[in-house]
């Protein structure tokens, strides 16, 4: 049972669907880590992103991906309301910590109950050439469904990291986090710079979403597995640091797949809630944290 | 009044409720009566907790899920009566509270709202592997038809969950008018100021936590043998997490009340959805009202109130 | 026995990079009126949280009748009898002003040995303190109506209601008029000479000098001055950095 190929290919397999973990979470390491936002309907964003990709695959044929490229402004102006609301509702009364998290609590059965009425709870998926596609390097296995999300996922990060750094917008957003009084010194709306952060992070659930239903099959409640694995890689990574991000996406891809394969895949869901505890229990800093 | 006194007024208006139910006569009020009953503790548990000290707790399905397995692992292991079940229940719900509490309420809230997620998904997967209680499949629960003094089975699980409802509003109620009540609301306007005002945050919120999961873990424990066949995926469902949030708030988490108000609003509006639309839509319902009071009426029902109340009383003063 | 309220050794702070506190020693005996002053973020509020135990993580020593708090939780210190304003008013907003002046009644003095009080007398107290600092007619009020200097007002009556044997008033006096600034300066001159020890925190200088025994000045996380007032304040470097000139 127990087998060298076995393990290399559950290792492999890890890597590839830690990538695609990268891609789902770097929303949240925006808006939680960054901004200090408890979006846990993030999820249920990604799955709003997976069926639009859905619809225009079924409707048009246009590959999942680029599907997403072209719903990715609607998401962005989406991001952007929401979070205007969110600001006019809570930080302007100085409400963030209760009302926040029940705001976005709400939005998350709201999405997933829509979802359900409008498109039913049958799986849904995607035709695309690539899916049902294989790289085989020796005895090691790429499913191109895996590889492709996972490509595709570094490619944003490092976009965004590039952003991030490099950009005035990028750095502005980085030291929103830090110090307020300071960006308004520089005469720099703290509000819309935080606006235009929420509004990328659910930009990336579009990607995410497409990225999710080329791997897999959806449903609207699928999006609630991912709460806890999005949080426990935030958290584990270190919040607001993205690279910390990618390398924690990694680890709990790697952790699950091995678990899966070696004692089945109904344990999958404890793997990344587990983690999340005990990574709250010990070290809450995460690895890379600041 | 005295929370004794409280505790007396609600007990007698419990015994009208059973009487009115007795006179209607109808097994359906009953059925009904008692998911909105079990509610109204839910609710009242969760705003000890979310309402009193602003910590959110989004697992309150793990508690009562808790509470319910713990009954099926005795049915199975060691049948007890009831009441026993609600004491044991308490007690490991209470455990698990106080443990989850421990691990991070040492951090920030939101992080603490995080970790209660976890711990519901993370008792799901053990429950759904733990083959003894059923797992996946399920396990049955045999109904019995009747019970002695009371006779029908289905009225003796309605007083049960009457009983559980006064006594929740009562703890409520006595936390509210005592000193506990002034160090909640410390940790929830400014905890590091209740800190040092010498509150003892921590083992303040370790009360509210295992508080708390107990009463939610009671509230499950007689949940089985009403429903017959339990699942994880209903003793664990999303209607707990939502609903034990979302009444609280739209009833007003400041008081007592506001749960009462809340579960009983919303708890027979989803009845009466469910059976003629859908139970999609219902949950629907649920999250829009949700926000729409998170965003409009934080207070809910009973600030709405208290404030036209206010309002109301400053007009009639002379100008 | 020594007769030192507060010994603080090497007390450093850092917050990442930056070094906060850097290396403090100070003597606050039983009793005294000392004064604490500095140019703004020169790390008076951080060192008061650190003292208090608001801030953790900080090197050196603090000693609190002679006895090490590290490790003591901030409601832990002030129990044993610490009690401090914070510099931003942070009232309870949604309790009363009287409610807000209890629960240190409550919590603090009704948790140490031997001491719980009625719900009558902590009423009483309750009222006494309000009047002290003149907010008696707002003690039915919520915090929201209350002007800024009457918050400050109201945080000065939370950290007395503590009953401390060491008070720590930080910026209590912002904003307050002649007269009022006055009456707080009294108010806390006639607690000392009952038995509390005030560290007073200001930056108006006139009640400062009229206040103090003995005044410290902080500039850049660092002691630079602690001494008699009247020399302290004639000294070059205390000049240069803080008073001009």
């Amino acid at each position: 049972m127990f087998s060298f190929e076995l393990v290399i290919n559950a290792l492999i397999a890890g890597l590839l669907l830690g990538g695609f973990y990268a891609a789902v979470t770097i929303g949240i390491s925006i808006s939680f880590g960054i901004l200090d936002i408890v979006n846990i309907a993030h999820p249920a964003f990604i799955i709003l992103g997976s069926y639009i990709a859905y619809m225009l695959n079924a409707q048009f044929g246009i590959d999942p991906i680029v599907a997403a490229l072209i719903a990715l402004p609607a998401f962005y102006a989406l991001g952007a309301a929401i979070y205007q609301i969110y600001y006019l509702a809570f930080e302007t009364r100085g409400r963030e910590a209760l009302s926040g998290l029940a705001f976005f609590f709400g939005l998350l059965f709201i999405t997933e109950v829509l979802l359900i009425l409008v498109f039913g709870v049958d799986y849904r998926y995607v035709q695309a050439s690539y899916i049902d596609q294989s790289i085989n390097i020796g005895f090691v296995n790429l499913p191109k469904r895996m590889l492709i999300p996972c490509m595709i996922s570094i490619l944003m990060f490092i976009v965004l990291q590039v952003f991030l750094s490099r950009t005035f917008m990028g750095r502005a957003i980085m030291a929103v986090a830090q110090d307020q009084l300071a960006l308004r010194l520089m005469a720099a709306s703290p509000t819309r710079i935080k606006r235009t952060a929420f509004a990328i992070s659910i930009a990336t659930a579009s990607l995410a979403g497409a990225f999710l239903i080329i791997i897999q099959p959806v449903e609207p409640s699928v999006g609630r597995e991912y709460i806890g694995r999005v949080f426990a890689i935030c958290v584990l990574g270190g919040l607001g640091s993205l690279p910390g991000t990618v390398i924690a996406a990694m680890l709990l891809g790697v952790a699950e797949s091995l678990t899966a394969t070696f004692y089945g895949p109904s344990w999958a869901p404890a793997v990344s809630f587990g983690i999340l505890l005990l990574t709250l229990a010990f070290r809450p800093a995460g690895i890379l944290g600041r | 009044m005295r929370w004794g006194a409280f505790f007396l007024v609600a007990l007698a208006v419990a015994a009208l409720i059973f009487g009115c139910a007795l006179a209607i006569n109808n097994d359906y009020v009953f059925f009904a009566g008692y998911t909105v009953l079990q509610f109204i503790v839910l609710a009242t548990a969760w705003n000890i907790l979310g309402g009193y000290t602003g910590y959110v707790n989004f697992g309150s399905a793990a508690f009562f899920a808790i509470g319910a397995y713990s009954t099926v692992f005795f049915y199975k292991f060691y049948p007890m009566p009831i009441p026993a079940l609600i004491l044991i229940a308490a007690a490991v719900s209470g455990l698990i509270g106080l443990g989850t509490g421990y691990l991070t309420l040492r951090l920030r809230g939101a992080f603490f709202a995080i970790a209660t997620l976890a711990l519901a998904v993370v008792l799901q997967t053990l429950i759904v592997n733990w083959n003894y209680v059923g797992g996946s499949r399920g396990a049955y629960i045999i109904r019995p038809s009747s019970i002695d003094y009371i006779g029908s089975y289905v009225h003796y699980l309605f007083l049960i969950m009457l009983a559980l409802a006064v006594i929740a509003l009562t703890i409520a109620y006595a936390i509210e008018h005592s000193a506990l009540g002034y160090g909640f609301a410390t940790i929830r306007d400014d905890e590091l100021a209740a800190e040092a005002s010498g509150v003892p945050t921590l083992k303040l919120k370790l009360i509210a936590t295992t508080l708390s999961g107990a009463l939610m873990g009671m509230a499950g424990a007689p949940f089985p043998y009403y429903i017959g066949y339990l699942q994880p995926s209903s003793a664990f469902g999303l209607e707990y997490a939502v609903n034990s949030i979302a009444m609280p708030i739209i009833g007003g988490t400041v008081s007592w009340a506001g749960p009462l108000v809340g579960a009983i609003l919303l708890g027979t509006l989803q009845q009466y959805v469910t059976v003629t639309i859908s139970s999609s839509v219902n949950v629907l319902i649920v999250g829009v009202l949700l926000v729409a009071f998170v965003v409009v009426a934080p207070n809910g029902i009973i600030g709405l109130m208290t404030s036209i109340a206010r309002r109301g009383r400053r007009e009639r003063k002379p100008a | 026995m020594n007769a030192n309220l507060l010994e603080v050794e090497r007390l450093g702070k850092r917050f990442g990079g930056f070094v906060a506190l850097d290396g403090i020693d100070l003597t606050v005996a039983a009793g005294e009126r000392v004064g604490l002053i500095g140019p703004n973020g020169s790390g008076k509020s951080t060192l008061v949280n650190c003292l208090c135990g608001t801030l953790g993580n900080y090197s050196g020593a603090v000693r609190f009748e002679g006895r090490d708090v590290a490790g003591l939780t901030a409601h832990q210190r002030t129990r044993l009898g610490m009690a401090r304003s914070f510099q931003l008013p942070r009232p309870f907003p949604s309790m009363t002003v009287t409610d807000n002046v209890r629960v240190p009644l409550l919590y603090t003095v009704n948790a140490r040995r031997g001491a719980r009080l009625t719900g009558e007398e902590v009423a009483a107290r309750a009222a006494e303190l309000l009047t002290l600092v003149g907010l008696a007619d707002k003690a039915g009020q919520f915090p929201r109506d209350l002007t800024q200097v009457e918050m400050r007002k109201l945080e000065l009556a939370r950290a007395m209601a503590a009953e401390p044997k060491l008070l720590i008033a930080d910026e209590a006096m912002a904003g307050l008029s002649h007269s009022e600034v006055e009456d707080i300066v009294a108010l806390l001159i006639r607690l000392n000479e009952g038995g509390i020890t005030v560290i007073l925190i200001e930056h108006i200088m006139r009640a400062v000098m009229t206040f103090s025994q003995r005044l410290v000045v902080l500039v850049s996380g660092k002691k630079i001055a602690d001494g008699n007032p009247n020399e302290v304040i004639r000294d070059k470097e205390v000049e240069r950095a803080y008073l001009g000139q």
